[in-house]
């Protein structure tokens, strides 16, 4: 791919200016921007984003911190290959548009990856400050948000580079993250790239399953907008394999696929009670707040509301779930979780706007059994205490139940939270796609090409439950192996 | 966006619609759905496809106005636009030979039950086709059921038209007078689990197709699951047809009524506003 040498080339005059304007040991002595975000007990009954996002002032200083690296190990962290760097260097030189351009060369959606990719544990923990100097690492996932906000709310978005049509069909299957960043990477590239939706809406979990108070819908839509713009058809109502199968479509003269249908299944954990009325899996109960609009007047999709209500799980989702459940007026709202808070796979920081909110955190606990009340409503769950034991597979601690330690709690809603198996659905419509035990569509990891030479896969089809970002990086990987694909056939 | 070719009452609170679906049609088989969004502030829910004409690329849907989305449905004419409709989904039903097949179907149930039975006469079998409703004007599909089976059985409870009685005596009497080899029975919940237990005592392995609340359809919420032989089943992959003898009704019953106080609720909402 043709990269903007100039913006990105650290060697330019502007940006060796730049990196002399001021000492590092200045540099180093900036404190790290703190993101502005709503006061807790008032986000905490809105549905309105809670960070605000940096102003200009504050992005400015924040990349003056950033010592502009030879060798910057930032971006060895960054799954689509950011030139991290660059765009911050283009922020302290207050040419924000360029940041954004930069960004727009390797990420088709940089203002959601500002605001959903885990950071700490991607390019901010490879930063020269975490690494060398036991400092808070540069904010490059703000910084990035920043940027990308700012040209959307210039309106002056810009298009990025595209090479001229080459008439290719390629479909993306699923129009969730992964699909969205291989539809960008392969429109840029000239090809004929449509995009089949089984939703009447374009997004996947990026409407559907993350909260409009950690990733605006507006925002969503405007990276869309942008990958229409550059000639991506959408099909929405269109379930690839039910619709129209693969070979249906071969014959309508698509010559590669690249599946991102995402996690399917709801897992539940097979205890008794666990159908009662008032149980949900997160994938519901978001779904009926996000991509339906439940919680409003003006729509038709109901939902259940409670005082009280226990979300079971320690992940991103079970955060999502019960900071959704707060604002949807529970009293109580709180997570069940059997290990420790130590283990708990949620970001950091949505742990800590959890807790800021009020939602309770009972951890090594573990529900045993559903409890109903006359009319088949859920009203109780029995729950069990837990202890660590030794590491398991995943290298934490396994939770162990501690005999006679079971209590009731009262509860109104349980959310089951407690991950998802892959989609089912097109592993079965495809005959002869090798599929793994747990069901992921198993591809090559450099191409992710599968088993049938047309068919590509990536995120969680593949991965069976991960990052927005990951299935973004998959994406990027199974864009490049269609094309290298198609031009060699 | 669909477009209406053809909608028409069967009843007073039953209709059928022609809808534009090209692609569903020639894909659908007997036992597919698909789920339907009528407005674009509206719900999604499942509607099972009765017919389809690959030809003009039309399927056919039957609803009985219930709550706010069947009735925002059904307020839609000839020349409308559907918001959505996303299929076919689920799995089709398992048409073959098998000799004699009893279909039972109560209510709105006909409509799925239609293409069965016209699928399972195609494959060779002996079909007796047992309608049930409470009174003559919810019995639907009478006439064209006759068309496509080899006998037909009305059961009213008022006896308002073909015998009084209830399903499972429609049933009964054709067990009791010739083998059956298979039976599928659909219709209200309440229907399938005694017709269910009717054909349990004879030991016909039996079908039931369920019809439930459902949000994508497509098997990412799990809203649709239920019990079926101790274990959690979703409907949506992994039906609707489950085995009838498997399925824990009565957890199905209450499933249903979930929302009944939300629905009720904007169902009054709705018919104020359009008072």
């Amino acid at each position: 791919m043709e990269e903007n040498i100039y913006t990105i080339e650290r060697s330019a005059p502007w940006r060796e200016t730049l990196r002399k304007s001021m000492k590092a040991s200045e540099r180093t002595s900036i404190e790290r921007v703190v993101m502005p975000a709503q006061a807790p007990d008032v986000r905490n009954r809105n549905n309105q984003e809670v960070n605000a996002g940096l102003s200009e002032e504050q992005a400015v200083r924040e990349a003056a911190r950033c010592l502009d690296c030879a060798n910057p190990t930032c971006v060895t962290g960054c799954p689509v290959g950011v030139h991290i760097p660059s765009f911050v260097k283009c922020i302290e030189a207050r040419d924000f548009q360029g940041a954004a351009r930069v960004l727009k060369q390797t990420n088709t959606l940089p203002s959601v990856c500002g605001r959903v990719c885990p950071q700490e544990v991607q390019c901010e923990s490879k930063c020269f400050y975490v690494q060398k100097m036991q400092k808070p690492a540069v904010a490059i996932g703000n910084l990035e948000r920043f940027a990308a906000d700012f040209e959307r709310l210039s309106g002056k978005a810009e298009l990025p580079e595209k090479a001229p049509a080459n008439g290719i069909k390629v479909a993306v299957v699923g129009s969730g993250p992964s699909g969205l960043a291989a539809a960008g990477d392969m429109i840029k590239n000239g090809y004929d790239v449509t995009v089949f939706e089984a939703l009447h809406e374009i997004g996947g979990v990026l409407k559907y399953g993350i909260p409009e108070f950690r990733l605006p819908n507006a925002v969503v839509d405007a990276e869309i907008e942008t990958l229409r713009r550059l000639g991506v058809k959408f099909e929405t109502d269109f379930l690839v394999g039910k619709t129209a199968t693969l070979d249906d479509l071969r014959e309508e003269g698509f010559k590669a696929f690249y599946i991102s249908s995402g996690a399917g299944l709801p897992n539940f954990m097979g205890i008794p009670g666990e159908n009662l009325i008032g149980v949900f899996s997160s994938n519901e109960y978001l779904t009926r707040v996000n991509l339906m609009g439940a919680a409003s007047d003006e729509r038709d999709t109901p939902i259940l509301r409670g005082r009280t209500v226990m979300v079971v799980g320690g992940g991103n989702t079970a955060m999502d779930s019960v900071r959704t459940a707060k604002r949807m007026g529970a009293e109580k709202a709180m997570i069940v979780y059997r290990r420790s808070m130590d283990e708990m796979p949620a970001r950091k920081e949505e742990i800590q706007h959890a807790m800021e909110e009020g939602i309770e955190f009972n951890c090594l606990l573990n529900p045993v059994e559903c409890l109903a009340d006359e009319k088949g409503h859920v009203k109780q769950v029995r729950v069990q205490k837990m202890e660590l034991g030794e590491p398991d597979a995943s290298g934490r601690r396994r939770p162990q139940p501690i005999a006679g330690s079971e209590y009731l709690i009262d509860v109104d809603l349980v959310i089951m939270s407690i991950g998802v198996s892959p989609n089912p659905l097109i592993p079965r419509s495809v005959e002869g796609l090798a599929i793994s035990r747990k069901g992921t569509i198993e591809v090559d990891p450099e191409t992710m090409q599968s088993s049938i030479p047309d068919i590509f896969a990536g995120g969680d089809i593949v991965r069976g439950g991960a990052t927005v970002i990951l299935a973004m990086g998959d994406g990027r990987r199974g864009a490049a192996g269609v094309m290298r694909y198609l031009s060699q056939k | 966006m669909n477009k209406i070719i053809k909608k028409e009452f069967l009843s007073e609170q039953v209709f059928r619609m022609v809808v534009s679906a090209p692609r569903i049609a020639l894909r659908r088989k007997p036992g597919h759905f698909v789920i339907v969004r009528p407005t674009a502030e509206g719900e999604r829910i499942p509607l099972t496809i009765s017919d389809a004409d690959p030809k003009e690329g039309t399927i056919t849907l039957i609803a009985q106005k219930v709550g706010v989305t069947t009735h925002k449905l059904a307020s839609l004419n000839e020349g409308d636009y559907v918001q959505d409709i996303v299929g076919p989904l689920g799995n089709a039903t398992n048409i073959r030979k098998v000799g004699t097949v009893l279909c039972a179907g109560g209510g709105v149930g006909v409509a799925p039950l239609y293409p069965i039975v016209d699928g399972m006469k195609k494959a060779g079998n002996r079909v007796i086709t047992v309608l049930a409703a409470r009174n003559k004007d919810l019995i639907l599909y009478e006439k064209e059921m006759r068309a496509i089976s080899d006998e037909v059985i009305v059961m009213t409870d008022d006896g308002s038209s073909g015998r009084k009685g209830l399903v499972t005596q429609g049933m009964e009497e054709v067990i009791q007078r010739e083998h059956v080899d298979e039976a599928v029975v659909i219709g209200p919940a309440i229907m399938m689990k005694f017709a269910a237990l009717t054909t349990a005592k004879y030991n016909i392995p039996t079908l039931a197709s369920l019809n439930t609340i459902m949000v994508d359809g497509t098997g990412m919420c799990g809203a649709c699951r239920w019990t079926v032989g101790g274990k959690t089943r979703f409907v949506c992959v992994d039906g609707p047809e489950f085995d009838a003898h498997q399925i824990d009704f009565d957890e199905i019953l209450k499933r249903l009524g979930a929302y009944k106080e939300e629905e009720r609720k904007a169902f009054e909402a709705y018919q104020q506003k359009n008072a």
